[in-house]
């Protein structure tokens, strides 16, 4: 799958100019609010119609403004999962999630009914009315119909936004099962580092309605030069790791290609993937390989680049085997300790830091 | 209740009258009312002058119109006569002037009903690859059921009580134009009438009533359906 945006459209004096490529897997849009991230899911959608541009599904085009093609929202085969949710009030959820099917068309789904309603836990609210469910379980049956339609693409407007805090947690386990099980390829539109950490394949940076970067999610959260668009206090590398064995004090030893990492037990069985979020502030360097430490998870790296910016921290990316890490050390720190690329250095890293939520089953690959 | 022959005439003419005014503009109803609430173009507000009109003139103005444009020298009626369809002093011109009396209270009704639909939830029909057909018949139709109910109720009521325009283009004919409110008007104009009014006039009382009750029971049936209890 190659999906294909390059958009231009401006609201008075505040311009769009979003141009990125992306594929299969959860492309996840991330920027604060009023970076014009619901604009593109819209104009994808075909819910807008920007004023330049073009966009298109492994060459099928759905816009085109130089060619005056403007294909249907009806017609798109696109899933859209809205940020507040829009469930048909007058139906049951049955008659919700069935709402699609009657207009689907192309190859059948991979997935069935049945299947979703049980993946999405809703097999027990079929004939309930949306007026009596609460938020999650609205946000779950407005997910179990866009995927009932048959789409070949899933957009996702801030799907978790009106939750609270905890019922952010409990969704996002569906949406990684959703993922694995449904392969439509879905771009996800969040303003919270925290889901883009875990769900993102690929990274769409948007910053006053530019692109600021676009790659794997990979590589852009483990960007020092990205750190400022995302965030100091939020930015943090993702690397891929392996469940080894949960040891017998409750903690859970990972290994990924730098190493083994002990941390908070997770409720993943040994040898699946798990894909971890490590904050740069939670790690610190040193010159020498410390003894005597608290910490358990002390990782050889060598140091790849470093980012210096406009206030007191130094942004230092930081190679672990094939990963890579980012740490936020104070500028002072920095120079001290002479940090330069290619030196080689230790990661040390405090397992509390990192949070249960920061750990999450990964794709089986 | 020892209803005279044409007493019954009257009652059950007036139930054909109304029930004929309201069914057949209902659909236009909904038409003129999605263009008011949706529509977006120049001299909207002409259109809806030009639909609330009955509402403000004096029946008795509407009924003369009618008769200027509908009787059978008039514009339309001259033409529909040819055809073989005559209104003027007929019960059929006694249901048109109904119905154009009730016209601006059901385009009311269903377009406030109409306002009350969140675009946004066609929207999302519309991702779901719902065409317009579709969304309107899935998704506003059954949301602005209440509003067309209610509107239907109004439509209705207003005919049985029409007088004014309805006696001013059709006259007084019993068996042929003469509802009951023009009967109630009829036995006032006679000596000794008084006690043929007051029977249809409990008539009068039980037919609103009746009127009333069901459309209280469907409401309630279409708001038990469309799940807003």
């Amino acid at each position: 799958m190659t999906l294909e945006v390059s958009i231009s459209h401006s609201f008075g004096s505040f311009k769009i100019d979003a141009d990125f490529i992306t594929g299969c897997g959860v492309t996840t849009i991330f920027g604060p609010s009023g970076a014009g991230k619901s604009t593109i899911v819209n104009a994808i959608a075909g819910l807008l119609r920007p004023q330049k541009g073009r966009i298109s599904q492994d060459g099928e085009i759905m816009f085109d403004s130089s060619r005056e093609i403007m294909v249907r929202p009806s017609k798109r085969r696109i899933g859209y999962v809205f940020q507040d949710g829009r469930l048909f009030p007058h139906l049951s959820v049955a008659g919700n999630i069935r709402f699609g099917v009657r207009f689907s068309t192309g190859s059948r789904s991979s997935v069935e009914e049945g299947d979703i309603a049980e993946i999405l836990g809703l097999s027990g609210l079929m004939n309930r009315r949306p007026g009596t469910l609460s938020g999650g379980e609205k946000q779950r049956v407005a997910l179990a119909r866009a995927l009932l339609s048959n789409p070949r693409l899933l957009l996702m407007d801030e799907p978790l936004a009106s939750l609270d805090e905890s019922r952010k947690d409990d969704i996002l386990p569906y949406i990684e099962r959703l993922r694995d099980v449904s392969k439509v390829p879905i771009v996800y539109v969040s303003h919270s580092m925290a889901e883009v950490s875990r769900l993102a394949d690929h990274l769409v940076v948007l910053k006053m309605g530019k692109v600021v970067a676009s790659d794997t999610a990979q590589s852009v959260l483990s960007d020092p030069e990205a750190m400022p668009y995302v965030g100091v206090r939020e930015a943090g590398a993702i690397v891929l790791a392996r469940v080894l064995e949960h040891e017998r004090d409750g903690l859970t030893r990972l290994r990924f290609s730098g190493g083994d990492l002990l941390l908070p037990g997770v409720g993943v069985s040994p040898g699946l993937p798990v894909r971890v979020r490590i904050l740069a502030k939670d790690i610190i360097l040193s010159l020498a390989e410390p003894t005597g430490l608290s910490s358990n998870n002390i990782l050889p790296v060598t140091v790849e680049s470093v980012h210096r910016g406009d206030g007191p921290g130094v942004a230092v990316q930081v190679r672990a085997g094939r990963d890579s890490l980012l740490s936020r050390l104070t500028a002072r720190a920095a120079s001290e300790m002479q940090i330069a690329p290619g030196m080689s250095c230790y990661a040390i890293l405090n397992a509390t830091a990192v949070p249960r939520v920061s750990i999450s089953a990964a794709r089986p690959t | 209740m020892n209803l005279q022959p044409e007493e019954w005439a009257a009652l059950m003419l007036s139930i054909k009258v109304s029930t004929w005014a309201m069914t057949a503009s209902l659909p236009l109803a909904i038409l003129v009312a999605w263009i008011l609430a949706r529509g977006n173009f120049v001299g909207k507000w002409m259109l809806s002058a030009f639909v609330h009109m009955p509402l403000v003139l004096p029946p008795v103005v509407t009924g003369y119109l009618l008769l200027l444009v509908f009787g059978r020298t008039g514009i339309i009626g001259g033409w529909l006569e040819q055809i073989g369809i005559v209104l003027a002093f007929r019960w059929t011109g006694a249901a048109l002037a109904a119905a154009i009396m009730g016209f601006p209270l059901m385009v009311r009704a269903i377009q406030l009903a109409i306002e009350a639909v969140d675009p946004k939830l066609e929207e999302a029909a519309e991702t779901l690859g719902a065409d317009p057909a579709w969304r309107f018949m899935l998704i506003t139709l059954p949301l602005i059921a209440p509003g067309i109910l209610a509107g239907a109720v109004l439509g209705f009521a207003k005919a049985i009580g029409e007088f004014g325009a309805t006696i001013t283009f059709v006259a007084n004919i019993p068996g042929e134009t003469q509802t009951l409110p023009s009967a109630i008007y009829a036995f006032l104009q006679i000596p000794g009438g008084e006690s043929g009014a007051l029977r249809l006039v409990l008539l009068s009382i039980f037919v609103a009533l009746g009127a009333v009750l069901i459309s209280e029971w469907l409401s309630r049936l279409v708001a038990a359906r469309i799940g807003r209890r």
